[in-house]
């Protein structure tokens, strides 16, 4: 693909737009499942369903 | 009968539903993206006077509309927390606004490369340039205001404020190469009397800005759903963070 002599800025732009997109899609990715990881974590100590006697006490 | 709205009012129902759609939404993101490079880069011919460099219309353009659509949507969303205080406006809000950031940013970066061989200089302080740099400046301002404020309810509430007094940089935007002179080009899309750009390079643009639009769904979608586990996490901590200070101050609770 012959994108002429201004190919560099060309190139340069599509790959900061896939490079970008790529880290903010991982990031996404990794702090859904660090998220999730964390609330099985909770759950599994027995915080999964709220009870009156646990709702934190206005001071 | 409940409307959409209502039902998507509920976290859980949020999650269900948002789980269902999210796989579909990012498979059509992928596709249209696909073909949208492949015309972008192969078929869409060179432009008579930009030559190559127009292809970076396609990724420039769509950027640029994501920059002012989230805006508009976090204001939106701003505008649901502070009227009718839905649960999930100030998730939907808090969610989109790294992600408009970006877009905003490669909107810049993009023009950038596309001004210095067009217009021979990366950056001109001009009316359009120098309103979507201000547009980047506002919405990392959203999300220091946001991060600096503990009290995730008084934190929703400022931000909604700001997104709120922001929109009115968007006509600014919109109409800044009409008000002003400025070395970028008027609008050629979305024009009173019809888009001014071939056929030939115009389906490639609509095609890679649906894909834009869809990837946006997709990650903003994604940004939610992680957004309500935060919260559910924090609320569970701190139930666990009183039951542990409860037993502290009366082991025999915990026998």
């Amino acid at each position: 693909m012959d994108l002429g002599p201004h190919a560099a800025f060309i190139w340069a732009a599509y790959g900061v737009v896939a490079l970008m997109l790529a880290a903010l899609i991982g990031w996404l990715i990794v702090d859904g499942r660090n998220q999730q990881h964390r609330l099985d974590d909770l759950e599994a100590r027995g915080l999964g369903r709220r009870r009156s006697s646990d709702a934190p006490r206005k001071t | 009968m409940q409307t959409l709205g209502q039902q998507l009012a509920n976290p859980t129902r949020f999650m269900a539903l948002s789980a269902r759609l999210l796989p579909w939404l990012s498979a059509l993101a992928a596709v249209l993206l696909v073909i949208g490079l492949y015309l972008a880069l192969v078929v869409a011919p060179p432009d008579y006077q930009q030559g190559e460099t127009v292809r970076i219309m396609f990724v420039h353009v769509p950027a640029a509309w994501l920059a002012m659509f989230t805006y508009v949507l976090i204001a939106i969303s701003g505008f649901g927390l502070l009227v009718f205080r839905h649960p999930l406006a100030d998730v939907s809000a808090k969610a989109a606004a790294p992600i408009g950031a970006l877009f905003t940013a490669l909107a810049l970066i993009t023009g950038s490369l596309w001004g210095k061989p067009m217009w021979g200089t990366y950056w001109v302080w001009d009316a359009r340039l120098t309103s979507v740099l201000l547009l980047l400046f506002l919405y990392l301002g959203l999300i220091a205001l946001r991060s600096s404020i503990e009290d995730e309810t008084l934190a929703g509430k400022l931000t909604a404020v700001l997104g709120l007094v922001g929109v009115a940089l968007l006509p600014v935007i919109r109409f800044s190469v009409e008000w002003w002179n400025t070395l970028h080009q008027p609008a050629s899309v979305l024009r009173l009397d019809g888009p001014a750009i071939h056929a030939s390079i115009l389906v490639p643009l609509l095609v890679m800005v649906a894909a834009f639009t869809a990837l946006f769904a997709a990650m903003h979608l994604k940004a939610m759903r992680n957004e309500i586990l935060r919260r559910r996490v924090k609320a569970l901590t701190m139930i666990e963070v009183d039951r542990q200070s409860r037993l502290a101050a009366d082991p025999t609770r915990g026998t």
